[in-house]
């Protein structure tokens, strides 16, 4: 077939025109839904627990990931409040809100520290190289300063050569046992900043 | 809402129409921030990075009590702590969670020229969807209130999304949770509309005659409003007193509408050269032909003829080069 001139012109203008039609006018091909990015903590564990930091308490929920299957190893998504408390009814402060780094954090040391005296750097040191030290220092301080009768004769059974502070992530057994064990070497300095 | 489907759209970037959603009944959502019980705890700035799964900055002191100095890609929500000196010499400590306003009307998605990018839900959320976004950040001069900002590593912009993947399954923002005074609330529209104006009213029976409920109309009305007590001092707590989405997105508006005006022209060459075909062009007059011929040969001979003319010009352009020589020399002179 023989193809003018003419004819190409008007044959190219049919087409820009439609195509130009298609793409501006009126045939609105896009999607009148968005998938939404997906809940993370949709297929989630749902463990309820309490806040490590302060005395108020305040209950929180945990999400960890996977269904506790022997194989996997669950790792915490989220924190958030537990709306069903009646201390904090779903609130955190901001310190609460950020307890997910409690947990995972590459910041915080993954194990015991120990700097030598007169040293200027921390090195890390085994659970069991940090034990036995804890325990000799404490055995060594106890025997030093352990007091049996006081100056007026009275048994007190006390030692004063070192004091307890205990930490806020201490939950409620750990407190009771810390105390009774310091109770037992007779620490009279005890101090438990867990109060929940 | 569907959740197969996800949220149903009212609004897509750099797209004419909304599609096909009919849902125009959807509630409405919103956030309000009443700033009187604001404690500045940043509490709601750290359940926004939890959530969203945000790494923390570095950040160093500058003499406030605010966390960062701006907001950033990866810091959506953040406490402006505002200290200013009344009139009465009493100071005024103006704190304002900063974070996006959801406008009604977002200058963001105005200017946005990214097909989906900037997505507004038929709830009214302003949502940024990264994988359509060119990072061309017309959306961060769009704004009124300077909320998105530029990553310049993944070259694309972010900001908060009031938790849509949390809204949609009904669960409130992380903000809104965490908040532990009740600053933050959220619920549909008119129901925090209707929380606002009645605080307002109890500021200003409580002595803050300029007590406002920030919900401007200049973008249709915010999807996070503020009760803000001392109303006469916006600018200090860093809102603009009237913010308009058309002043700022007004050449790129003038764009689209010259587009549309293309494509009027479009349609009408079209059919106007339709009608002509239909009336003329199933028979080739001989004469036009042979016009079209003559046309050719003409073109031809004037083909020969420009070639001449640049070679003309050519030598011609040779000249001022020497004239800028001379022009150097003198210059060289005088230094």
């Amino acid at each position: 077939m023989e193809l003018t001139r003419r004819q190409f012109l008007k044959g190219s203008a049919l087409v820009t025109g439609g195509a130009a039609s298609v793409s501006t006018f009126g045939f609105d091909l896009q999607p009148a839904h968005a998938q939404v990015r997906q809940l993370k903590i949709s297929q989630a564990t749902e463990t309820r627990t309490v806040c490590p930091y302060c005395a108020v308490g305040c209950s929180m929920i945990a999400y960890t990931l996977g269904d506790k299957a022997p194989n996997t190893v669950p790792t915490l998504l989220h924190v958030e409040g537990d709306p069903d408390s009646p201390i904090n009814a779903g609130t955190l402060c901001p310190k609460g809100a950020s307890t997910l780094q409690l947990a995972l954090n590459g910041n915080r040391p993954a194990g015991p520290m120990y700097r030598a005296a007169g040293a200027a750097e921390w090195t890390q040191v085994s659970w069991d190289d940090a034990m036995d030290r804890m325990a000799r220092m404490v055995k060594d301080a106890r025997d030093k300063h352990f007091t049996e009768k006081d100056e007026a004769g009275n048994t007190v059974n006390r030692q004063t050569g070192f004091a307890f502070l205990g930490g806020a992530t201490i939950s409620n057994e750990e407190g009771y046992l810390t105390a009774k064990l310091m109770r037992g070497l007779g620490t009279v300095y005890l101090e438990q900043q867990a109060r929940v | 809402m569907s959740t197969e489907l996800g949220l149903a759209v009212r609004r897509r970037s750099a797209t004419p129409s909304s599609g096909t959603n009919i849902r125009t009944n959807t509630p409405q959502v919103s956030k309000i921030v009443d700033i009187d019980l604001c404690i500045g705890c940043k509490a709601c700035e750290v359940a926004c990075k939890e959530w969203n799964d945000l790494p923390a900055e570095d950040t160093s002191n500058f003499g406030s009590y605010q966390s960062h100095e701006d907001l950033s890609a990866t810091t959506w929500d953040l406490m402006r702590f505002n200290e200013v000196e009344l009139p009465n010499n009493d100071l005024a400590w103006l704190i304002r969670k900063d974070s996006c306003l959801h406008c009604e009307d977002p200058g963001c998605l105005a200017a946005c020229p990214a097909p989906g990018a900037i997505i507004q839900y038929q709830n009214g959320i302003v949502d940024f969807d990264q994988t359509k976004c060119i990072g061309c950040q017309y959306c961060v001069s769009g704004c009124p209130f300077d909320i998105p900002r530029f990553d310049p590593t993944t070259k694309k912009v972010y900001k908060c999304t009031l938790c849509v993947d949390r809204v949609t399954t009904g669960l409130e923002p992380a903000c809104v949770k965490a908040c532990p005074t009740g600053s933050i609330k959220y619920g549909a529209t008119e129901d925090m509309i209707a929380y606002g104006e009645a605080k307002v009213a109890k500021l200003q029976a409580r002595g803050f005659d300029n007590a406002m409920l920030y919900n401007p109309a200049g973008v249709g009305g915010t999807h996070m409003m503020y009760v803000v007590p001392r109303g006469e001092m916006l600018g200090e707590y860093g809102l603009p007193s009237d913010p308009n989405v058309r002043s700022n997105v007004s050449f790129i508006g003038l764009l689209r509408n010259l587009r549309r005006l293309g494509a009027a022209a479009t349609w009408a060459g079209l059919l106007g050269l339709g009608a002509f075909w239909l009336r003329n062009g199933r028979h080739n007059p001989p004469p036009e032909e042979e016009a079209v011929e003559e046309m050719l040969l003409v073109g031809q001979h004037g083909g020969n003829g420009q070639h001449a003319g640049n070679g003309a010009n050519g030598e011609g352009v040779e000249e001022p080069p020497v004239v800028v020589g001379d022009g150097s020399t003198e210059a060289k002179e005088v230094s």
